[in-house]
């Protein structure tokens, strides 16, 4: 993809984003469409945040909803009004970003000597790790129950709580774009070339004098913060961080999806990942279960006809399809094409 | 019950489901020794092979009976889970990984993650006895109850604190001349020689003649067999089984594999039994909650620090 095309996608895209509550409003008032785009921006936020580990630096994460997890409960930690802090919106937010960097420096410590499919293995035992701490941990977590109720923000004397999907909607959407700048500026600077030399052969960047552990590290944290941020911003945007259970392998898998069928290494496909994936599940799975409801075909009689119990198939399906017919994604990478055959095994 | 009787039972129990981990655990290893690939639907591909045996008995019209009162169904078991699970795992292979073999390393590991979400949506629409797989849409995805073939009786008379029954005997009866006949047939028979050829070198096998996607075919699909009589030998010593239990049991059956060093026969069984006595004494000592954390906390640990394991022989990287 030339770089005006590339250009011509951010815009389009970021107007369509900005124009769909209010096309919506007057062509198809009550679809409620827009409204369930607010998860899909939580999600191309984590999946930015995979993207610079698994996308730019090669690193395949399996636990990215660790960091999501570590988002939400040091947020819900931080506002809810069961503990001592009471930190408003952004610097709670602020804070959750740093505590994101922590913890992708403390995984990314030992996790980082090891190659491929064993660092994939690692990430998965972390994420399972920190999932099943959140639920013993009873007195700082609260277990099960999950933190809440957390604080509404009130920024820019809007208040979140009202009625209107609105604020949250145009809140997700501005963090997003900033994330997607921030990333793309970095895909560009020294750092990012960095992480590519480092994908494509460790040892021939350090030979060009890289330090590999240091942008491993660095994509590992960067990566790590921006997850938590995404954890932060939903438990908000829920008012609860929820149970541990909520942050477990089946969302690091959907994530990984997001960055897969987008395209690796590729911020527009990323967010294209986003809506399509998430919004699979959440707007036509969800969708096609209300119509079937309604037209009498589906009353919880029959397992198939609940499009949800089918949830685990697509996601399944399409990383099984992607890997095996578009490796690149949908939106290709414009710098190098990444899981494209570079050599046989052995050799 | 005294503290020495505490420590037995959790021995028999520990040492019971680590011969069932073990079984699995060979099945990552036999995998992972051909084409370095962490088949990571292994998990629930065992998951199968449990529904398959609950649909098998309810098909054989079996599940009053005892392996006692009807020896040659319960025996039939035994013959077409394994059968299953070998023509799933070979299937598999063929439409998931094989198109992938010259592919970067990462992308037939994205796959595995793919197959393993696929046929953990199967399980969820698989339903109980016999092949009723809507049960009206009720808990479809509720844990589903096995029956008791083989009896939960204490072997050592009912005043013996300490249980001893005969599924723990058949567990052993089934696992051991299971590893016992695999080592001999990886070491022994010309198919075991040209697995080994082909984990040695692919491109040097083939020159030698070997059919090597042929022989990688039939390694999953020995791997995939061996998988379904610890489903079978599983579903029958806990009697219950579950959609999602693919993905606990993958993971303890792959530390197992991992610890023992990847890719040997006797380091899988021998890390399965650890990994089995570690969870039972967690179980007992530490507390229940926490006994996935330290098993987690030892895949961790041997994969950073010894990632060959305990009988792995230590690889050098290529360039």
């Amino acid at each position: 993809m030339t770089r005006t095309r590339e250009l011509q996608g951010y815009a389009i895209a970021l107007a369509l984003a900005v124009l769909l509550p209010f096309i919506e409003g007057f062509a198809f008032p009550g679809l409620g469409l827009a409204e369930d785009f607010r998860p899909i921006f939580i999600f191309a936020i984590l999946g930015l945040g995979l993207n610079i580990i698994v996308g730019y630096t090669g690193l395949l994460n399996l636990g990215v909803a660790a960091f999501m997890a570590i988002g939400a409960y040091s947020y819900g930690i931080l506002t809810c009004d069961i503990y001592p802090f009471q930190l408003s919106f952004w610097s709670a937010t602020a804070a959750t970003i740093v505590v994101g960097a922590l913890a992708g420096v403390v995984l990314g410590l030992p996790a980082i000597r090891l190659h491929g499919d064993y660092l994939a293995i690692v990430t998965l035992g972390f994420g399972e790790i920190v999932q099943d701490a959140l639920r013993n941990l009873e007195t700082i977590t609260k277990g099960t129950q999950g933190i809440n109720p957390l604080p509404s923000p009130r920024l820019f004397g809007v208040d979140f709580q009202s009625g209107s999907y609105l604020p949250w909607y145009f809140l997700l959407l501005f963090i997003l774009c900033s994330v997607a700048l921030l990333v793309r500026n970095l895909e560009r600077s020294r750092i990012g070339r960095a992480w590519i030399a480092v994908r494509e052969d460790e040892l021939a960047a350090r030979c060009m004098g890289i330090n590999p552990v240091r942008a491993k590290l660095l994509a590992f944290s960067l990566g790590a913060s921006l997850c938590s941020l995404a954890g932060a911003l939903w438990a908000s945007y829920l008012g609860s961080t929820g149970e541990p259970g909520n942050y477990d392998f089946q969302v690091s898998v959907i994530v990984l999806c997001v960055v897969m069928v987008g395209g690796m290494g590729s911020i527009l496909g990323v967010m294209l990942g986003a809506v399509v994936m998430v919004g699979f599940n959440s707007i036509v799975l969800s969708g096609l279960s209300d119509l079937l409801a309604r037209q009498g075909i589906l009353s919880g009689e029959n397992v198939f006809a609940v499009p949800g119990n089918w949830k685990y198939f697509i996601f399944g399906l399409a990383l099984i399809l992607v890997t095996r017919y578009r490796p690149e994604g949908l939106i290709p990478s414009r710098v190098v094409k990444i899981v494209a055959p570079k050599k046989a095994k052995g050799a | 019950m005294s503290d020495l009787e505490v420590f037995v039972q959790q021995l028999i129990t520990g040492l019971s489901n680590g011969m069932i981990i073990a079984l699995i655990a060979l099945g990552y290893t036999m995998v992972y020794g051909i084409v370095e690939l962490i088949n990571f639907a292994h998990g629930d591909l065992f998951m199968l092979g449990a529904f398959m045996a609950l649909t098998l008995i309810g098909v054989l019209g079996i599940q009053d009976q005892t392996f006692a009162t009807a020896p040659l169904q319960c025996g039939l078991l035994f013959v077409l889970v394994p059968l299953f699970c070998a023509f799933v795992n070979g299937a598999i292979d063929h439409f998931a990984y094989r198109p992938l073999r010259k592919a970067p390393r990462l992308a037939p590991l994205v796959s595995a993650i793919g197959v393993s979400f696929v046929l953990l949506n199967i399980g969820l629409f698989w339903g109980g006895l016999p092949m009723d797989v809507f049960n009206n849409g009720h808990a479809a995805s509720a844990p589903k109850d096995f029956p008791a073939l083989v009896s939960n009786d204490n072997l050592l008379g009912d005043e013996s604190n300490v249980g001893f029954t005969a599924t723990d005997l058949l567990v052993v009866g089934v696992a051991l001349p299971l590893m016992v006949g695999l080592t001999a047939l990886v070491r022994l028979t010309k198919l075991g020689k040209a697995m080994r050829a082909v984990a040695q070198d692919p491109t040097a096998a083939s020159l030698m003649g070997i059919d090597v996607n042929g022989i990688i075919t039939k390694t999953f699909m020995l791997g995939g067999a061996i998988g379904g009589f610890a489903s079978v030998v599983y579903a029958l010593y806990n009697n219950t089984i579950h959609f999602q239990m693919g993905f606990r049991v993958g993971i303890d059956a792959f530390t197992a594999a991992v610890l023992g060093g990847i890719g040997s026969f006797p380091g899988a069984v021998l890390g399965g039994l650890v990994i089995g006595l570690v969870r039972a004494m967690s179980d007992q000592y530490i507390a229940t909650q926490w006994t996935n954390i330290t098993v987690f906390s030892i895949l961790v640990m041997v994969l950073v620090f010894r990632p060959s394991g305990l009988l792995g022989s230590r690889r050098r990287e290529k360039v």
